[in-house]
Parts: C-alpha cells; sequence; structure tokens
C-alpha cells in the first residue's frame, strides 16, 4: 500500500515501549507514548491519538504483500474510549474504562503496542516504526476504511460461522475458541461485577465514616465524651474498611482484572483470524467447485484461480498453526502473570489491612469505659 | 382573722419568717439544684423563679407585713399535711433536724463532694437554728411530725406505684381532712402523726376567725405533735443505733447536733406531751414511728443533694442510700411488727421483700450502713422516694457488672402448632447467683407476645415515674407470615434468628435495669412455668408501636413549645437525644445499604466463582485449568466469608441501631413524662389560682356558706399542687439518672459491639490471607 518496508526492523526496544498517560484534549483523549531508542540513548516522546491507533491497526490488516497475514491472531486495540459518554457505552468497554484518569485504558495501549512490536511478522511493518517515533501524527484517512472493512465481515459472519472445516485441528480449535470466548467473557463481566461492589463498598463505607464523625458531640460530659470517642474511632475503623475495599478492588483491576479483560479480547482477536481463514477455506471450496464445474474454455482460468486459493489458504494456514501455538503459551504466561501477581498483591493488601484491624482492635479494647 | 391565726401559732414572731427560709432551701434543692449552693447566701432571691407559683404563700410574708404570713403559712402546712409532701415539709424541719442529719452523713461519706454540699447547707440551717428560740423550735419540731406522716405517704406513692399507692393515699388525704379533732393520737403511728398535722392549719383556715375554737384545738394539737416530734429524733439515736447495730459512732455523731439544737424543747416538750396525748402509743412511737420520722430527715437532706447536683454527688449519694436501703430490711421487720396499721405492714412487706434481695450483696457495706442504719427505716421513705432508690439500684448495677450474676440467654426457637397459629417459643435461660430467685439456673419457655406482655407491664408500671424501659423488637407480620407458612428457607431463618437475638438483648437489658430487675414481673418471666398469655399485645405490633413512639414525640414537641423549661440540662439533653436519634437513623440506613452491599458482592463473587469454574472446566492447558479451578473454589469460599461479613454487619451495627433508635424512643417518652408531670402541676397552679380567686370573690361578696367550700378546695388544690410539684422534681431527678445511665450504656453496649464486630473482621480478614497463600503456590504452578 504506502510506503510499507517490509525489511525494516523496529528501531526501539519493545520492552520499554511504554503510554505513560492519557491527557484529555476537548472531547478527545490523546495518549503519551514512550520508548527508548535501541541505538545509543534517548527517548521517543509521541502524542497519539485513538484514531492513530486505529491508522495502525489498518496498516497491519492490510499488509497483502506478506503471505498468511489473514492467519496472524492481531493483538486486540482496546476499543475507542469516550469521554462523557453515557453509562452504557462506558460498560462496553468493562474494566478499560474503570480506574482513575484512564490508566488501566493506558495499560491495555501499552500491551497492544508491546505485541504488536514483540510479533515477528508485524514488527517489521514500517506503519509501527512511524506510529512509535514520528513526531508528526500519520495519516488518519484510511480508519474509515477499515471500520468497513470489518464491518462487512461482520455481515456474512454468521453464514460462514458454522462452516465444517476440513482440518480437525482448526475445528477443534474454532470449538475451543468459541467455549473459550463466552467463558472468558462472562468471567470478565461477573469480575466486572465484583470489582464494582468493591467499589460501591468503598464509598458507602466512606459515607458511613463521615456520619459517624457527625455523632460526636463537643462536650464536657464524660458519658457523652465516651460516646463520641467510640464514634471517632468506629469512623477510624470504617474509614480502614473502605481503604481495604478500594485497594482490594483497585488490586483486581490492574492485575486479574487487565488480565482476564486481554485474555477476552485475544480469545476475540483468534476468533477473528479463525473466521478469516474460514471465509479463506469457503473461497478455496467455492473455487475447487467452479473448477469441476467449468467449461472447458474456462477451465485453465478456474483452476488458476483454484491454485491461487489454495496457496494462499495454505499460507493462511500454515501461519494460523503458528500463531495458534504461540498464542496458546503467551495467554497461559500472561494469566499465570496476572493471577500471580493478583494473589500477591491481595495478599499484601490482606496483610495490611488485618495488622489495621488489629490494631483498631487494640485501641478499643483500651479504651476506658 | 390574722389576728387570730398569729396567736395560734403561737410561738413565732421570728418563725414566719423562718419557714419560709426552709422552705424555700426545699424548694430550690430539688427545682434549682445548682443555685442554692451558689446562692445560699441569698435563698430569698433564688426561690422566686423556680417556684413562683407554687410559693405564692411563701413569698408572700416575706414581702408583705408580718400579719399577713400568718395565715398564709398556716395555709402552708395544711396542704403539707394533706398531699404529704416531700421535700418542703422535709427540708423544713430539717433546719433543726438537718443538721443533725447532715452531720452524720458527712461523717459517713468522707467525701470532699457531699461535705461540701452538706455545708452549704449546714449554713442555712444554722441561721434559723440560732434564730429561733425555744418558742420557734417547738414550730420547727412540729414539722417532724408532718414528715413522718409524709414519709409512709410519699412511701406509698412511690413505691408500689400504680397498686397500692392510691389507695393508702387517699386514706391517709382524706382522713385527716374529715378528722378535725385531735384525737388521733391514740391511732396508729402514721396516721396520728398526719392527723395531728392537718388539724392546726385546718382549722386556721377554716375558722380564721373564731379565735377562741381554734385556739383550744390548737394548742391541743399541737403539743402531741410536738411530742412526736420530739421523740423520735431522740428515740431514733438512742435506741435504734445501739439496737439493730451497735454501732457507737452514728448515735454519737448524730446525737451532738441533736441535743445541741434542740436542748430545751428536747427535754421540755418530751415529757409533757408524752404523759398526756400519747400514753397508749408511746411504745409504739418510739420504735415505729420514730425511725420513721428519722427517714423522712434523712431523706430529706439527700434528696436535695441529689438534686443539687446528681452527676457529681451521685455515686457518693449512692452509698449512703444503699446501706440504708439495705439495712431497711432488718428495721423494717421490726416496725412492721409494730404497726397495726393495715396497709401498711402491706406495703412494707413488699419493700422488705425487694430489698431483702440485695441485702447479701452488700455485705461489704455493712460497716458503712452500720451508720446510716440510724436512718433506717428511712428506706421506707427513701427507696420510695424515688431519688434514693435508682441510686441505691445504680450502686447494686456496678455490683451486677461485677460479679455477673445474671445471664440470661435465649436459644431453640422452635414452631409451635400449624398453619396460621403457629407460633414461635423462644428457650429463656437464666443463670444466676442472685439470691432473688429461687434457683442458679432455670429455664422456661416464651412465646413472643408474652416478650410483648413483659413490655406492656413494665411499661405501665414505670415509664410513668420516667424510667427508660427497654422496648422489645417490633411485631413482624411479614416475617412471621413466611415462617408460619412454614418455609424453610434462608430469610426466614436469617429472620427467626434476628429476632432470636433481639429478644435476648431486649430481655438482657431489662435485667440490667436495676429497677426493672426488682420487678416481681420480670422475675415471674424468667421463673415462672405456666406463664398466663399475654393480651392485647396486638397494639404494640410493628407499625403501631412505631406510631405510638412518633405520637409521644409529636405531643412531647408540642409540649416543648408551652413549657417555659426551668433546667436548661433537660432542654439540651431533649435536643441532643432528638439529635441523635436522627443521627442513628441515618446511619442505619447508611449500614442497611453498606450490608446490602456486602450481600451483593457475596452473589458476585459467587457468580464469578462460577465462571472461574466454568473456564477452568474448558481450558485446554492442565495446570491453567487446575489452577482456576482452585481459584474458584477460594471464590467460593470468599462468597461465603462475604456473606458471613454482611451478617455481621448486620447484627453488630444494624441491629444495635436499630435497638437504640427504639431505646432513643423510650428515652423520648421519659422525657415526655417529664412534661406532662410538669403539665399537671402547672394545671393544678391555674386551678388554685382560680380556686383562690373564687374565695376572694366570695369573701368580697361576703357569702359564708359557700365560702366554706371555697376554702376546702383550696386546700385540697393547694395540696395536689404540692403533690404535683412533688412528682414532676421526681420524675425529672429519675429522668435524669435514667438518661444518664442510658448513655452510660450505650457507650458501653456500642463498644462492646465494635469490639465483637473488629474481632469478627479480624478473623476473616485472616481467612482471607489463608486462601490467598493457598492459592499463591497454585498460581506459581501454572508452566
Amino acid at each position: 500500500m504506502m510506503e510499507e518496508a517490509r525489511e525494516g526492523s523496529l528501531s526501539v526496544s519493545v520492552q520499554t515501549i511504554r503510554v505513560t498517560e492519557a491527557v484529555r484534549d476537548g472531547d478527545a483523549l490523546t495518549f503519551v507514548v514512550i520508548s527508548q531508542k535501541l541505538s545509543g540513548s534517548g527517548e521517543y516522546h509521541v502524542a497519539r491519538t485513538h484514531e492513530d491507533f486505529e491508522w495502525l491497526q489498518q496498516c497491519l490488516f492490510s499488509q497483502e504483500v506478506v503471505p498468511g497475514i489473514l492467519g496472524v491472531i492481531f493483538p486486540p486495540l482496546p476499543a475507542k474510549p469516550q469521554l462523557n459518554a453515557p453509562t452504557k457505552v462506558l460498560k462496553q468497554l468493562g474494566f478499560l474504562a474503570m480506574g482513575e484518569d484512564w490508566r488501566t485504558y493506558c495499560r491495555a495501549l501499552e500491551t497492544y503496542l508491546q505485541q504488536v512490536a514483540a510479533h515477528t511478522m508485524l514488527s517489521k511493518n514500517k506503519c509501527l516504526e512511524n506510529f512509535l517515533t514520528s513526531s508528526e501524527p500519520p495519516g488518519r484517512q484510511r480508519v474509515r476504511k477499515g471500520i468497513f472493512n470489518r464491518l462487512s465481515q461482520a455481515m456474512d459472519g454468521m453464514r460462514r460461522e458454522g462452516h465444517k472445516d476440513v482440518d480437525d485441528f482448526f475445528q477443534t480449535e474454532r470449538d475451543n475458541n468459541l467455549t473459550l470466548t463466552g467463558c472468558s467473557k462472562s468471567a470478565t463481566e461477573r469480575f466486572i461485577d465484583v470489582v464494582l461492589t468493591e467499589q460501591k463498598l468503598a464509598v458507602a463505607c466512606g459515607h458511613f465514616s463521615t456520619s459517624l464523625h457527625l455523632c460526636v458531640e463537643q462536650e464536657e460530659d464524660s458519658t457523652v465524651l465516651a460516646f463520641s470517642k467510640i464514634c471517632v474511632k468506629l469512623s477510624e475503623v470504617i474509614d480502614s474498611i473502605k481503604r481495604n475495599f478500594e485497594s482490594v478492588a483497585e488490586n483486581n483491576l490492574s492485575t486479574m482484572g487487565l488480565g482476564l479483560d486481554l485474555e477476552s479480547r485475544y480469545q476475540e482477536a483468534e476468533k477473528e483470524m479463525l473466521y478469516r481463514r474460514t471465509c479463506k477455506l469457503v473461497e478455496l471450496e467455492t473455487a475447487s467447485r467452479n473448477a469441476e464445474r467449468a467449461k472447458p474454455v474456462k477451465k485453465a482460468a478456474m483452476d488458476e484461480l483454484k491454485v491461487a486459493a489454495e496457496k494462499e489458504f495454505d499460507h493462511v494456514s500454515g501461519v494460523a498453526k503458528q500463531e495458534i501455538a504461540r498464542f496458546h503459551s503467551a495467554r497461559v504466561e500472561l494469566l499465570r502473570q496476572a493471577l500471580i501477581l493478583w494473589c500477591e498483591k491481595q495478599l499484601e493488601t490482606a496483610r495490611d489491612t488485618s495488622t489495621r484491624y488489629s490494631q483498631h482492635l487494640q485501641a478499643f479494647k483500651e479504651l476506658g469505659e | 382573722m390574722k389576728m387570730a391565726t398569729s396567736s395560734e401559732r403561737s410561738p413565732p414572731p421570728f418563725p414566719e419568717d423562718l419557714e419560709p427560709e426552709p422552705d424555700e432551701v426545699g424548694d430550690q434543692d430539688s427545682d434549682d439544684g445548682e443555685d442554692i449552693f451558689l446562692g445560699a447566701d441569698n435563698p430569698l432571691e433564688i426561690k422566686m423563679d423556680p417556684s413562683l407559683p407554687a410559693n405564692d404563700i411563701t413569698t408572700k410574708p416575706l414581702s408583705e407585713a408580718s400579719s399577713a404570713p400568718v395565715m398564709d403559712i398556716l395555709s402552708e402546712p395544711a396542704s403539707e399535711a394533706s398531699s404529704a409532701p416531700m421535700e418542703d415539709i422535709l427540708s423544713e424541719p430539717a433546719s433543726a433536724n438537718l443538721e443533725v442529719t447532715s452531720a452524720p452523713m458527712v461523717d459517713l461519706l468522707m467525701e470532699p463532694a457531699s461535705e461540701a454540699s452538706s455545708a452549704p447547707m449546714v449554713d442555712i440551717f444554722m441561721e434559723p437554728a440560732s434564730e429561733a428560740s425555744s418558742a420557734p423550735m417547738v414550730d420547727l419540731l412540729m414539722e417532724p411530725a408532718s414528715e413522718a406522716s409524709s414519709a409512709p405517704m410519699v412511701d406509698l406513692l412511690m413505691e408500689p406505684a400504680s397498686e397500692a399507692s392510691s389507695a393508702p393515699m387517699v386514706d391517709l388525704l382524706m382522713e385527716p381532712a374529715s378528722e378535725a379533732s385531735s384525737a388521733p393520737m391514740v391511732d396508729l403511728l402514721m396516721e396520728p402523726a398526719s392527723d395531728d398535722l392537718k388539724e392546726p392549719p385546718k382549722p386556721d383556715i377554716i375558722d380564721p376567725l373564731a379565735d377562741i375554737i381554734n385556739d383550744t384545738p390548737l394548742s391541743e394539737v399541737k403539743t402531741p405533735v410536738v411530742a412526736m416530734a420530739q421523740e423520735p429524733p431522740s428515740d431514733l439515736f438512742n435506741d435504734e443505733p445501739s439496737d439493730l447495730f451497735a454501732e457507737p459512732r452514728p448515735s454519737n455523731t448524730a446525737k451532738q447536733p441533736q441535743t445541741s439544737i434542740f436542748e430545751e424543747p428536747d427535754e421540755d416538750l418530751f415529757s409533757e406531751p408524752l404523759g398526756e396525748a400519747l400514753k397508749k402509743p408511746q411504745n409504739v412511737f418510739k420504735e415505729a414511728f420514730a425511725p420513721v420520722a428519722k427517714a423522712s430527715n434523712v431523706c430529706g437532706p439527700l434528696s436535695d443533694n441529689y438534686n443539687e447536683d446528681p452527676t457529681d454527688i451521685f455515686t457518693e449519694e449512692a452509698i449512703t442510700t444503699v446501706p440504708s436501703a439495705v439495712n431497711t430490711i432488718s428495721v423494717n421487720s421490726k416496725t412492721n411488727g409494730v404497726h397495726s396499721d393495715e396497709e401498711e405492714p402491706d406495703i412494707f412487706a413488699e419493700a422488705t421483700v425487694e430489698l431483702s434481695l440485695d441485702s447479701p450483696r452488700n455485705d461489704r457495706k455493712k460497716k458503712e450502713a452500720a451508720k446510716p442504719s440510724v436512718s433506717a427505716p428511712a428506706p421506707l421513705v427513701a427507696a420510695s422516694a424515688s431519688n434514693p432508690q435508682p441510686k441505691t439500684l445504680e450502686e447494686l448495677e456496678e455490683e451486677v457488672e461485677d460479679k455477673f450474676e445474671l445471664n440470661i440467654s435465649i436459644t431453640n426457637p422452635e414452631k409451635v402448632g400449624d398453619g396460621m397459629n403457629a407460633y414461635m417459643a423462644y428457650k429463656v435461660s437464666t443463670q444466676t447467683t442472685l439470691p432473688m430467685f429461687r434457683s442458679k439456673t432455670f429455664t422456661v419457655r416464651r412465646r413472643f407476645s408474652d416478650f410483648l406482655g413483659l413490655y406492656e407491664k413494665l411499661s405501665d408500671k414505670h415509664a410513668l415515674n420516667g424510667y427508660i424501659v427497654p422496648p422489645p423488637p417490633e411485631k413482624s407480620i411479614m416475617g412471621m407470615t413466611k415462617v408460619k407458612v412454614g418455609k424453610e428457607d434462608n430469610s426466614s431463618a436469617e429472620f427467626v434468628e434476628r429476632r432470636r437475638a433481639a429478644l435476648e438483648r431486649y430481655l438482657q437489658r431489662v435485667v440490667f435495669h436495676p429497677s426493672l430487675l426488682q420487678d416481681p414481673d420480670v422475675r415471674e418471666f424468667l421463673e415462672r412455668d405456666d406463664m398466663p398469655r399475654a393480651h392485647n399485645t396486638q397494639a404494640l405490633s410493628g407499625a403501631g408501636f412505631l406510631k405510638m413512639i412518633n405520637r409521644a414525640t409529636d405531643s412531647l414537641s408540642k409540649m416543648t413549645i408551652k413549657m417555659n423549661e426551668s433546667d436548661v440540662w433537660f432542654e439540651e439533653k431533649l435536643q441532643e437525644v432528638e439529635a441523635e436519634d436522627q443521627q442513628l437513623r441515618k446511619l442505619h440506613i447508611m449500614v442497611d445499604s453498606l450490608v446490602g452491599h456486602r450481600k451483593e458482592l457475596s452473589v458476585n463473587t459467587g457468580g464469578f466463582a462460577k465462571s472461574v469454574a466454568m473456564l477452568g472446566n474448558s481450558e485446554d492447558n492442565t495446570a491453567l485449568s487446575r489452577a482456576l479451578s482452585q481459584l474458584a473454589e477460594v471464590e467460593d469460599k470468599m462468597e461465603q466469608l462475604h456473606q458471613e461479613q454482611a451478617a455481621s454487619d448486620s447484627f453488630c451495627f444494624a441491629e444495635l441501631l436499630a435497638d437504640y433508635i427504639r431505646l432513643l424512643g423510650s428515652v423520648r417518652a421519659s422525657f415526655d413524662q417529664r412534661m406532662k408531670a410538669w403539665q399537671r402541676w402547672q394545671d393544678a397552679q391555674n386551678m388554685l389560682q382560680k380556686k383562690r380567686e373564687t374565695e376572694a370573690k366570695l369573701l368580697w361578696a361576703n357569702k359564708p356558706d359557700k365560702l366554706q367550700q371555697a376554702k376546702d378546695e383550696i386546700t385540697e388544690w393547694e395540696a395536689k399542687v404540692t403533690q404535683y410539684e412533688r412528682d414532676f422534681d421526681r420524675v425529672s431527678a429519675t429522668v435524669r439518672k435514667e438518661v444518664l445511665r442510658f448513655e452510660k450504656e450505650k457507650a458501653r453496649d456500642f463498644k462492646k459491639q465494635i469490639v465483637k464486630y473488629l474481632e469478627s473482621l479480624l478473623q476473616s480478614q485472616q481467612q482471607l490471607i489463608k486462601y490467598w497463600e493457598a492459592f499463591l503456590p497454585e498460581a506459581k504452578a501454572i508452566a
């Protein structure tokens, strides 16, 4: 398409790619992307909007020169964040819309860029280099087309989804993918509910704690004073509970929540890839049918088409097999990391809270009548 | 007329001045406690405002010419005698007797506070004492007699409260009124006292113009009275202490001031009237009457002190009264034996029973007790006089805390019967070392309406006096119907458990209340196997109960506007209570939402656990699958944990707050009772005013036939005014103490609950740590 330089390798270190913050600019969000140069010291600082990310994703999709590009499981790009959006739209973003200052969303974008940059086939794309290093924002005109493409894909998706596969491996993978997509999605949703409730609890505790402070009366009377003291102490206790909920929710969000979200989106991405392959399969089958039925006049042309389709399908299947294997190990590692991190953080919080509670308990026991 | 009265009141040139003064002291003590000490040197002025309407009579003499007051003063004793007031009369004689009593008291207490409080009193009383010559003395001494009469009466009023009080009171009130002559002396100790007392003033008022007629009865009457009055102190100090307690000290200390003040009248009057009028009753008097008279003396200062500065002196007071109350028993039995009166023995017997329950516990107090026991008979009065009684019990309460003598638990809620007639029966188990119960442990079965019935009984008896009667949980038709229908689901089990716990807390509050514990109905409820079915508890069901409280609050707020609050403390407290009510309601809503969120969290955690389990099931990677299944289990446990925490939130906080919102309703009701007492007093005053006006009109119109009736009415209403004022003071004192007690309880209760809550919180947190610790290696094992 454009100035694609297939051989060009990335000039930044993959591990150092960071999306540090989301800057609010009117109705749009601008993300600051930072990466370290491979050659010597120095960093690239670029500002990118979500449209830029979409352009990058589109570039990656449309590398038609690369054989079997359709077999790639493209790292999933988080959906467009919307400011002032109704709650329903925000809900679709799930975890990514939670957390302060879109920090969770930045983490998701960061993961996306790292995945793309780490991908052997995708990282060679000039667009990525451009995206990460060019101070000027890359062209945005393609975005529309990309969206259109995906929409048209979705249109006839229903018809082809159930198409019987010729390869048992892919058939199993497709079946598995279908269940896993559903399961991870529902798990994510359930987990969102948990986190949301925890946040609500934190807020409720906050109110409770504040109200308790209102019970305090400024009086010399010793009994009243004692009761006031109890109220203040209880308010502190409730505040600790509140902080506990806050950090538990935050832990859930930043570790397991993000992990589940990514898992669920990756499953979607795999599903899309499998779907693209299925489409190719359908194309190939159509071509072979056409070739068989073709009049002798057109036979040669049809055969040629069939061979081309066959070749493309093989490419796609080959890439897909590699990708699936890579994906499987990657997602296990990803979930493992998420689980471990989650567990550790929750343990830490639980221990902290436990210490605080016992301090409160001690304080209460020492509290005079 | 005025001339006549003054001559009747033979002794006094001074006494007129004298009497109002102590009287004021009494009024102020009860009304306006703080002032009296601050302005003890200037009591006349202070007294004006608090009891202005009530004491028109007394103030008048001060300002007006000397001839006028005579009549006024005379009319006053009349009201005293007929209405059996406490403080007024008590403080009057107190000028003489108080000194006696306050001195030993100081000795007893050895407390700076009480010393301080008694000091000014002594001052005040010194004044009259010194001013008063031997002549006024007679006057002063006469009053003890009235005390004597008022003492039992007060006793009757307070103690048996609703039951016995009305009958004897009326008796006492009526009898003297109707009997005009001085004959009654021969009668019984109590009655004669009041009779005699009644007489002198009465003639004064009725026939102020008939000098000669009055003169004779008066002097006649007076002598016996004086004799009586005289006798008690000496009797008391000589006989009682040595008899009962063989404790020389109290008698010494008491005796000293006594003799010093009374020196002259003592010897003179003592022997004379005794020989004349008291020949028969003499021996009776010695034992029975004397204590009573003395009792009232003691009671007087005590209640005074208490009212002056309850918060400070409180405890010290308690110490003095407890022993006296405790020791009453022994004295009581004696008195009872001597008494030939009909009602008295009954009432005293009851008192004796009740009080004796405490006695063993107060063994260690015996030493102190021995001294107050000089005034031992007092408790008949003192205990009943509401002020001392709660004090006594407060003291006991402290001990209950220390020794943990009563432990009540409600267990085994059990459905009895079927269908809509089914009900839950609860096992009420009591463990106690209190000797008031027949055995150390016993169990009865009670149903919910029995609890409501108990509340009604207690409420009827005690709420009127300003006590805060703990309210039972509301009836819940919804919850109970579910139980009746027999669905064994979670919510009905929770309902039963919630109610069980609420009933347990309710009952514990009742028995923890020192006065309520003494109530025979409580004992019956705890002990009796075949409890008669409670009736009419329907009125208390759920909404109805709340409505009742609200209604009480409404009328309360209405009355607040009308009431010209004489005591800032009550005004502030009421505001506090109302503000607190609002806050607790707000907190309750918050805790409710907290509990709701917790439950939601529990449900959501459960949902997450399920979907994680499904994810694990469909996972190809064995290690990951295993880890996810483990995670699902962990989340399941957490669901349980959250659920428990929700229950803990609900039980520790929501229920506690609900309890206290209900209790605050009772607190407000007690304020309401005080307000009602005030209202009644004010109404009576207005009525009295009207009657006076009528009398003045009749006097002016010169209609002697109707005049007599008007005078009778005035006497009657004067008595009522004094009575109601006293009631008001008493209710005020009770409310004040109850509120303080309530606040103390509240702080303790909250603290206890919070500690419990924190413990549960800590425990579940540690459980959580265990879960995570167990899961961590599983996560790490994923390859």
